[in-house]
């Protein structure tokens, strides 16, 4: 079994060999939310989370009032449509696994449908607006990347809302894409999702998940590969506050032979009550000779009270592969550290800005996406200046 | 004309069954230009003295008072301390992951001087400091005392010395732990910034050795917490033939 790393802990490279794929999850995926018991929050997927605060999301209470706005401004050449719950292209790049991502693939109404044509190289990104309006909303939304084709999408979550919404990444042979998902919500919304990527024979999958709001975010972002010779590099980036949940489930599922992931997750925690947790599950199947794959997760503690929960997991069932290894630390920044910016002239405030900008700039650097870089360096120093102060 | 006078200082620590206290009366006046060794054994609470001087929370001053050219300096935070002027060369120095050392040197320098270093005259004093101590270029980019070795994080400790030029020094145990060569190179630094004659030096020691490179006008023996005995550089050869045996007999703190 996984097991959890408390705070300060540091795992590097333990291997688990052999466990069976389905034996964390407490139903197999499906579409159809009866199919999941609802969760009494003892399960291996749920047990980090705090499910009175899901609003009813997780067992058929919560009820769909429309109160979500969601604005696609796509540039020329790109297709945006609505569709119902028969198109063809939903469901494709997999199942739901938990209770919550079924309920929102059985209660949505329409569906949004964002196609770049195959060869079509965007030179300006797609935007997905999603403004809570203090609603309760099941959505579903697809994203289609024809072969060759290349494109940005940025996904802004802002407002209060309740909302359990999956998305779907289709992504064609030698296409790339990059996704930016940006989960700053008020401090009163709940969102649960699933966001599973379809990679396509080599196809290039970037996505870029960056929590800074929200009372609760839980997320399951989820790769699979369609053919050989996909990539994929999944990064976060969360700064969880006083009172926040941010949750973060990463599955890398190699199935397919020679493909590659590396993952890189960091998180700064502050105040009372803050609670960070992140999963990384890679399963590398017999099939998927010559994988090579990585994940990380760092998280810095800034304050008494906050927790971490960081549970990487790595199962390998062949030999035949490249490389195959993962890293999780959780670190305090301590009085002493402090104490020593500040016998250095430095204020407080001005310490505790250095080591935060200093501990993400290279994640921020390695995201390679010079609008999103001053947008969140900008980000993090105002959720500084909001919890310092 | 900076002066460091420190009057009847008391500092206690949390300890198990209460407050103990570490600093049992001192009295000392450093002046701008003067060096004043500290040597004492282990215990007799030198290093406390250098970390309630530079305001360190886990000392809590229960009398006395130090102040630096008039000015209150226990009423001041740790920050303000050393923007006017206290700088404190740690024993052990602390790791910051994720600052790199010049961005950690420059941050440093603006909060000092009070404003940003001008990049082109800095980047040229970083580089000439870093050679005078033997420190690599590469340092620069690395995270402040993160894998350092114990001598590299003592230069480092220097550089920043020679960087920011204090009114007053106060050197914890920098000669501790450093064979010969690096040694010299550290005394070196500590000289060239004495030489200037704009810094009050208070170099705390258990060891003589240190005094063969930086010769001290006045040396003081602490024991018990407080000063048992003050003189000039002739008590420091007087400590090197006969150690600390007078002064500890039934008076250390531990």
């Amino acid at each position: 079994m996984a097991e959890t790393i408390p705070a300060g802990s540091t795992t590097d490279g333990v291997i688990q060999v052999g466990q069976p794929t389905d034996a964390r999850v407490s139903a197999p995926a499906s579409y159809d939310v009866a199919d999941f018991p609802v969760p009494h929050g003892r399960e291996e997927d749920w047990r980090f989370t705090p499910l009175e605060r899901l609003r009813g999301l997780h067992d058929g209470t919560a009820v769909a009032d429309g109160g979500v706005k969601v604005e696609v401004a796509a540039p020329a050449g790109v297709t945006v449509e609505t569709v119902g719950r028969d198109d063809a292209r939903l469901g494709k790049a997999g199942k739901p696994v938990d209770r919550v991502a079924a309920q929102a693939y059985s209660s949505f109404e329409k569906a949004s449908v964002v196609s770049v044509p195959k060869e079509t190289v965007l030179t300006e990104p797609v935007r997905i607006a999603v403004h809570g309006e203090g609603g309760t909303a099941f959505g579903h939304q697809v994203i289609e990347i024809g072969a060759f084709a290349e494109a940005v999408v940025v996904i802004d979550h802002t407002g209060d809302a309740t909302v359990a919404a999956n998305v779907e990444y289709l992504i064609g042979d030698g296409a790339k894409l990059t996704v930016v998902s940006v989960q700053d919500w008020d401090d009163t919304a709940v969102h649960v999702g699933q966001h599973t990527a379809l990679v396509g024979r080599d196809a290039t999958f970037k996505s870029v998940v960056v929590t800074f709001g929200g009372d609760l975010v839980r997320l399951h972002p989820r790769v699979v590969y369609g053919a050989p010779g996909g990539e994929a590099e999944l990064y976060g980036l969360y700064f969880t506050d006083n009172g926040q949940h941010q949750e973060h489930r990463l599955f890398i599922d190699h199935d397919t032979p020679h493909c590659r992931s590396n993952v890189a997750y960091k998180g700064a925690l502050q105040g009372a009550e803050a609670h960070a947790v992140w999963i990384g599950d890679v399963l590398i199947r017999a099939a998927a000779e010559g994988t090579d794959t990585y994940e990380l997760n760092r998280n810095l503690v800034l304050t008494d009270g906050a927790r971490v929960d960081s549970v990487p997991n790595l199962e390998i069932e062949t030999g035949e592969i490249v490389g195959a290894g993962h890293a999780s630390a959780t670190g305090r920044f301590e009085d002493e550290q402090l104490f020593y910016l500040m016998a250095r002239g430095i204020p407080a405030d001005e310490a505790r800005r250095l080591v935060v900008r200093g501990f993400f700039a290279e994640l921020v650097q390695q995201i390679g996406l010079p609008e999103l870089e001053e947008r969140l360096i900008a980000k993090i120093e105002a959720e500084l200046e909001a919890s310092v102060g | 004309m900076a002066t460091l006078e420190i009057n009847d200082l008391h500092v206690s620590v949390d300890a198990e069954g209460g407050p103990r206290e570490i600093l049992r009366g001192v009295d000392l006046t450093v002046k701008q230009g003067e060096t004043h060794a500290i040597m004492g054994p282990n215990g007799s609470g030198k290093s406390t003295l250098a970390y309630s001087l530079a305001g360190h929370p886990k000392y809590t001053v229960t009398g006395g008072t130090v102040t630096l050219d008039g000015e209150d300096v226990l009423a001041m935070s740790v920050d303000e301390r050393a923007r006017a002027g206290v700088f404190l060369a740690m024993q052990y120095p602390v790791e910051v992951p994720g600052v790199s050392v010049s961005n950690f040197l420059r941050t440093s320098a603006t909060a000092i001087r009070g404003e940003a270093p001008k990049l082109r005259t800095w980047v040229k004093e970083v580089k000439e400091a870093m050679e005078r101590l033997h420190i690599d270029p590469s340092f620069a980019e690395r995270n402040v005392n993160e894998g350092f070795s114990g001598g590299e994080k003592k230069r480092h400790e220097i550089l920043q010395l020679e960087l920011l030029k204090p009114a007053i020094a106060i050197l914890d145990e920098t000669d501790s732990g450093l064979d010969v060569d690096a040694l010299r190179v550290v005394s070196e630094g500590v000289n060239r910034v004495r030489e200037a004659g704009q810094v009050g030096t208070l170099l705390i020691t258990h060891y003589t050795r240190i005094l063969r490179y930086i010769k001290p006008d006045h040396v003081h023996v602490f024991a018990a917490g407080r000063i048992a005995e003050s003189g000039g550089p002739e008590l420091a050869d007087k400590l090197e033939e006969e150690g600390y045996e007078e002064y500890v007999k039934g008076g250390a703190s531990e």
